[in-house]
């Protein structure tokens, strides 16, 4: 059957579950937009590219289905750009479709034109330029294979605008066949068979599980195998939610603001089973003093990130799930261990803490947040210290309930994406912890929130610092506050311009009302908690030293 | 220690510029690539010259297989192969010294294409060792342009690197 290039990408869109998509109009993406009006598909108007960008990757991590975002060419693509980035950084599954200009006008620097696939080559698992209609229902297919499969990423469609009003064919695309793919999922048995015996002779296990145990769905068999030979588990910042935070075999986050019970037994153990990490910077410090002790063993679906930071000495390739499913199968369970004694007073003797003095503590904010919501919202961040205050004092206890940005580091990326978790999880508490830097790079998708109902709570904790730069700067730079001083809006006044409702807190007893408050409203709200200004992130790691010389 | 990589990649647009862009932002250092159309007018193939110890290689050939257009990768390196190289060299030659410079063509086997009043351009083809002795010994002249194509490689005897019909990518 016949038909434009623009029935044939919301039919392919269809027939891959899409759902919803997040985007924003303009001139060679009219095409689509007008197809898009009588489709079933829901469309996400946001009021700034990069925000569909982040509510697509919120939406994808909430749901584990992959996030699609639309936007025209040129300035509307390119403000995809730091959207995908981020993605690609976290592996999220992700299909980016961008207009572009007709192809009778690419490479003459046409109105609204920049080569999008050549930008986006370093920040996406792969990316399309399709020339042609016919090609397009195959193309989404390839697209939509290689986003979800593997080591999940984002992928980008580039559409010129005649590809998009042309006509074609329809053929259905019939099984992907890329020679050059490879996503491989089965662990081989000889690698397995090594872990085992690695496991089994181990005094002085750690776990250290990563986003890959959440994306992979493997935290069912993460907590067996903890259970089964009483395995002390820490988790990245994105591994937070893939082992429950209140177990009491969790030593919860590892590395520069981890815990200190975590850190101390990277530090002692003598084996490390890296799950689904990829030995981040954040998390190692440095290299030759991570886990100095151990034999380090990794489990990854991506090969290339096997030995990419560190030397490993036992890899398993693989699909977390399937691997950590085949380990388990060959082991025997064991008795409790002096080890697991140690860090149980290592855990008691260092636990997370802060001054109470009076004021508002953005550490007790988060902590009522928690308690106000039973630890069952789905929390998104912005990022900075509010981000790693949100790491630390809220227990999470299942995955996918924390959304932020690891890789990246992406201020403005809490926001959106608790619009997108909302989407994907209408029926429940999306709460984003923001800063009052952070906010402020996407505070424009209050309109969204508003105009599609969806009533995701901000949390902005107010210390009128950019705070992570300020705590740089403090104990590093001598106190030289430069350019972290913020001169913030009224929050409360701007959140009810947008037709949301603002709460400001003034003092420590007002939180917990403000929280209630808040959950008991069906709109967007917005909650102002000025906090102490100068309050830092402690423990923290200093740069370039060791993991277990931790600061406060 | 250089490292010669047999890779095949899909025919598609921007392969060459995937493939680069890789190099460049791992920061790997490529020595020479070279790169043209096989047998399967599909199918490109790209010899790579690469430098760095087993850890920087590993890197490079896992992230290389990350990319979706690259069906394949050998490193021949330790394979007894065929490499050649071309080589256009444009050099001084007065009527005085074109006998003797075209006394070394003959020693090097390499052909004059082309012949200007002061100079002579030579063409060349060997391995690395050759090429370099070859220049070498025209430096004394004058070179006024040198290009060369990069190394492409072959494994002798029956053993092959080129594409399958099983579609996969194989690690060596």
């Amino acid at each position: 059957m016949q038909k434009t290039g623009a029935q044939i990408l919301v039919d392919s869109l269809l027939a891959e579950g899409v759902d919803t998509i997040f985007g924003y109009p303009g001139g060679v993406v009219l095409p689509i937009y007008d197809v898009l009006y009588d489709s079933e598909i829901r469309h996400i108007l946001t009021r700034h590219e990069q925000g569909a960008a982040h509510a697509a990757d919120g939406y994808a991590r909430a749901s584990g289905k992959p996030g699609v975002c639309l936007a025209t060419s040129g300035p509307g693509a390119t403000n995809l750009v730091t959207g995908i980035a981020n993605a690609y950084m976290d592996s999220v599954p992700m299909v980016a479709i961008t207009g572009q200009v007709a192809t009778s006008l690419l490479g003459r620097d046409s109105f609204q034109e920049a080569d999008i696939t050549g930008i986006t080559l370093p920040i996406t698992k792969h990316n399309f330029l399709v020339k042609d209609p016919k090609d397009i229902a195959r193309t989404v297919r390839e697209a939509f294979y290689i986003a979800t499969s593997g080591r999940p990423g984002p992928v980008l469609i580039d559409m010129p605008k005649d590809v998009s009003s042309g006509v074609a064919e329809h053929i259905e695309p019939g099984p992907v066949q890329l020679p050059g793919y490879v996503a491989k999922k089965e662990p081989d048995p000889e690698q397995v068979a090594r872990a085992v015996r690695a496991i089994e002779e181990a005094e002085r296990p750690v776990i250290y599980a990563g986003g890959g145990v959440v994306s992979g769905g493997a935290h069912g068999e993460l907590l067996e195998l903890s259970e089964m030979l009483l395995i002390p588990v820490a988790t990245t910042l994105m591994g937070l939610g893939g082992f429950p935070g209140n177990h009491p075999l969790s030593v919860g986050m590892l590395g520069m603001h981890g815990s200190k019970y975590a850190n101390y037994a990277v530090n002692e153990c003598d084996l490390l089973i890296g799950v689904g990490v990829r030995f981040d910077d954040r998390v190692t410090s440095k290299l030759e003093e991570f886990a100095p002790g151990a034999t380090i063993m990794h489990i990854d679906i991506d090969p290339a990130e096997i030995g990419k930071n560190v030397d490993v000495d036992i890899p398993v390739v693989g699909d977390v799930r399937l691997a950590l499913r085949q380990i388990i199968k060959r082991l025997k369970p064991r008795l409790a261990s002096r080890w697991r004694d140690k860090i149980a007073i290592w855990k008691k003797e260092h636990p997370f803490g802060f001054e109470e003095n009076g004021r508002i503590k953005p550490q007790q904010v988060i902590q009522e947040i928690c308690n106000v919501t039973k630890g069952n919202a789905r929390i998104t961040t912005e990022v900075g210290q509010h981000q790693m205050w949100a790491a630390q004092y809220y227990t999470f206890t299942r995955p996918r309930t924390f959304i932020s940005s690891g890789g990246l580091g992406t201020m403005g990326f809490g926001f959106p994406a608790a619009i997108g978790v909302q989407v994907a999880c209408p029926d429940e508490t999306v709460i984003d912890i923001a800063g009052d830097g952070s906010i402020q790079m996407n505070i424009q998708e209050l309109a969204t929130a508003v105009h599609y109902k969806l009533p995701v709570k901000i949390a902005i904790m107010n210390n009128g610092f950019l705070g992570m730069v300020r705590q740089w700067q403090e104990l590093f730079y001598n106190r030289r506050y430069s350019y972290t001083e913020l001169e913030n809006p009224d929050f409360v006044k701007l959140a009810e311009a947008y037709g949301a409702v603002g709460i400001r807190v003034s003092k420590k007893s007002e939180v917990r009302p403000a929280l209630e408050e808040a959950m008991a409203v069906e709109k967007p709200v917005v909650i102002d908690f000025p906090i102490e200004r100068e309050e830092n992130v402690y423990p923290m790691v200093p740069p370039g030293e060791p993991i277990h010389k931790m600061l406060g | 220690m250089r490292h010669t990589l047999a890779v095949l990649v899909e025919n598609n647009p921007g392969v060459l510029a995937r493939v680069a862009g890789l190099f460049s932002r791992r920061g790997f250092n490529i020595d020479s690539l070279a790169v043209g159309r096989t047998e399967n007018p599909d199918v490109s193939r790209m010899t790579i010259v690469v430098d760095g110890d087993d850890r920087v290689l590993e890197q490079v050939t896992k992230q290389l297989h990350k990319l979706v257009d690259v069906i394949k990768i050998n490193d021949i390196t330790v394979d007894e192969y065929v490499d050649r190289e071309l080589v256009l060299i444009k050099v001084n030659a007065d009527p005085a010294q074109r006998g003797e410079v075209m006394q070394i063509a003959d020693v090097f086997r390499a052909r004059i294409v082309d012949l200007g009043r002061r100079t002579l351009t030579l063409e060349c083809t060997g391995n690395e060792g050759k090429i370099n002795a070859f220049e070498e010994s025209l430096r004394p002249y004058g070179i006024k342009e040198l290009v060369r194509t990069g190394k492409i490689a072959m494994v002798r005897g029956s053993k092959y690197t080129g594409y399958h019909d099983n579609g996969t990518k194989e690690e060596n």
